[in-house]
């Protein structure tokens, strides 16, 4: 089942980085690159960190307590320290907003 | 690699693991044996000295579940006793003889023991591995007076632990500063000042001139402390006795090359254990006690093993969890001359440290949360590139490191 929530507006992401989205008691990661939009769960999965406060890079978000990666657009895990990946979710623009479809 | 048929990895450590899994990564199909020293599953040491309010509990090492799946043979609760060289085997505490054509040493350190007046003494608990780490939280209850002896990170960390469970504390630091030449001083001075709003007491600048059998700790100005717990966090030793015995090459470590190869072609070292020289630094030798160094210097010497002749070039990177203060070092602060300040928010800094030739070669940051990690790992990205950064940009906020990568 569908259910889009309305996350934040384009320009809230600067080009290549993520910002944090908290909705209903769970928190995501919007990224973005260039046009395109990417969701992901918040929180680390080796130890529940915010990886809002990570850096990116291309197609990685790097987590920043002790930079394990994945892939933001897969959420495939990308080695040691982490190993179990990331929930992703689909998005989609309408005029200036994003919206996420948390299911 | 066709002729390597048995490669043994002693201590299952962050690096032993890393090394064992990047083998098998790497395409090399002989056998592996992992010899184990202890008998609980391989697990990750920094959480033993940052427990959250559920106590310790065993946070296996990534990867681990993999080891199973790889065909890598796992000597669980078994010590190498001793190596024998000349016939390229090894022997375990229960007498099992393994050979190796290639062996690693992933043996770690251990705590350096609290010493007065040329005895050991035994009153002071050490901290190292998960059996310390349980019987210290075990026996740690409110109101118990617990007596911290060093101001590394292992004390700071342990401080802040127990102050969190309403531990009275008190820290004595015999050097003039915490956390000595690793940590620069303003950085220091703000982990101490936090500790401090904690009601952690400090001796600083103090040495101890005795310990009674009943925890009494008198310092050299006459100070008594009555302890329920007494803890050394006083700094580690490698664990280099078994490459001592079989006559490798010792210096600050296990001796080994840019590769980690040790004064054996057929041995090799790594992680927590060894000294090497390091490329970024002038080939400068160090001996590094950090977890991602483990697991890199870990995968280097794997890959090294099997062929690979490429130099070690990893920026070393260091973290540290106090309260709800996060430090971050990325290179070696120690080899700058010069400080720029750059000041996210009014509780958030990075220091970069720059050479006489204005050479980027550490960035130390310290923040609430984890905000000052973005810029400390941009830091050590330009560290890598042997950037000469231009220093305003580094100290304004408002500029986005990530240009400078391209630069
Ligand atoms: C309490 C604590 C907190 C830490 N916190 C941080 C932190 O916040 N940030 C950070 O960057 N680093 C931290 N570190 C450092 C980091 O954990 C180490 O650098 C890292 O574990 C080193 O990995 P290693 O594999 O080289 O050695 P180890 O992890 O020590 O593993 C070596 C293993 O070899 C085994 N062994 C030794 N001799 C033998 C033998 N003869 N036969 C068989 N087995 C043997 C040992 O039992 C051990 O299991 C911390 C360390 C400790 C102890
Ligand atoms: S919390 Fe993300 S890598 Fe450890």
């Amino acid at each position: 089942m569908s259910n889009w929530i309305k996350a934040c507006a384009v320009d809230d992401i600067p080009n290549e980085d993520v910002i944090r989205f908290d909705h209903g008691g769970a928190t995501y990661a919007i990224y973005r690159k260039d046009d395109k939009f990417f969701a992901t769960d918040g929180l680390c999965t080796h130890e529940k960190i915010h990886l809002a406060d990570g850096l990116v890079m291309d197609y990685t978000i790097e987590c920043p307590k002790h930079n394990g990666r994945f892939d933001y657009r897969t959420g495939a895990a990308k080695g040691a320290p982490v190993c179990i990946d990331l929930k992703t979710y689909p998005t989609k623009t309408e005029g200036d907003a994003i919206f996420i479809d948390i299911g | 690699m066709s002729d390597l048929r048995s490669i043994v990895i002693i201590g299952a450590g962050e690096c032993g693991i890393c090394a064992a899994l990047t083998l098998r990564d790497e395409g090399y199909t002989g056998e592996i044996a992992l010899i184990h020293g202890e008998a609980v599953e391989p697990y990750e040491k920094p959480p033993l000295s940052k427990p959250g309010p559920d106590g310790i509990s065993i946070k296996p090492i990534s990867g681990t579940d993999r080891i199973l799946r790889e065909n890598i043979a796992v000597y669980h609760d078994q010590r190498v006793t001793e190596i024998d060289r000349t016939i390229k085997s090894v022997v375990l505490t229960n007498g099992e003889m393994i050979s190796y054509d290639r062996l690693l040493l992933a043996t770690g350190a251990r705590p350096r023991a609290l010493m007065i007046d040329g005895r050991e003494i035994q009153q002071a608990r050490l901290f190292r591995d998960f059996s310390d780490a349980k019987a210290f939280f075990d026996i740690l209850a409110p109101d118990y007076r617990l007596t911290i002896i060093g101001g590394g990170f292992i004390g700071l960390e342990l401080a802040a632990a127990a102050r969190q469970r309403q531990v009275q504390t008190t820290l004595i630091e015999s050097a003039p500063r915490l956390l000595g030449r690793a940590v620069p001083e303003a950085l220091a001075a703000r982990i101490e000042a936090r500790h401090r709003e904690e009601q952690v007491q400090f001796h600083i600048g103090q040495s101890i001139s005795s310990i009674s059998p009943t925890r009494k700790v008198t310092l050299a100005d006459g100070t008594e402390i009555m302890s329920d717990i007494i803890l050394a966090g006083i700094g580690s030793m490698p664990n280099m006795d078994l490459a001592e015995q079989c006559g490798l090459t010792i210096d600050n470590g296990i001796a080994v090359d840019a590769c980690f190869r040790t004064s054996d072609p057929a041995i090799f070292a790594a992680g927590d254990c060894c000294s090497f020289p390091h490329a970024l630094y002038g080939m400068k030798r160090m001996r590094l006690e950090s977890w991602r160094a483990a697991q890199e210097q870990g995968a280097h010497a794997a890959r090294a093993i099997i062929g690979s002749t490429g130099t070690y070039q990893s920026v070393p990177w260091f973290w540290s969890d106090q309260y709800d203060l996060t430090l971050q070092i990325a290179g070696l602060p120690s080899e700058g001359v010069t400080i720029v300040k750059r000041m996210l928010d009014d509780k958030s800094e990075i220091l970069f440290h720059l050479d006489v030739e204005g050479r980027l070669v550490g960035a130390s940051g310290l923040s609430r949360g984890n905000k000052i990690a973005k810029d400390i790992r941009l830091a050590e990205m330009l560290i890598a590139k042997r950037s000469h950064p231009d220093h305003q940009a580094l100290a304004d906020p408002k500029f986005n490191l990530k240009s400078l990568l391209n630069a």
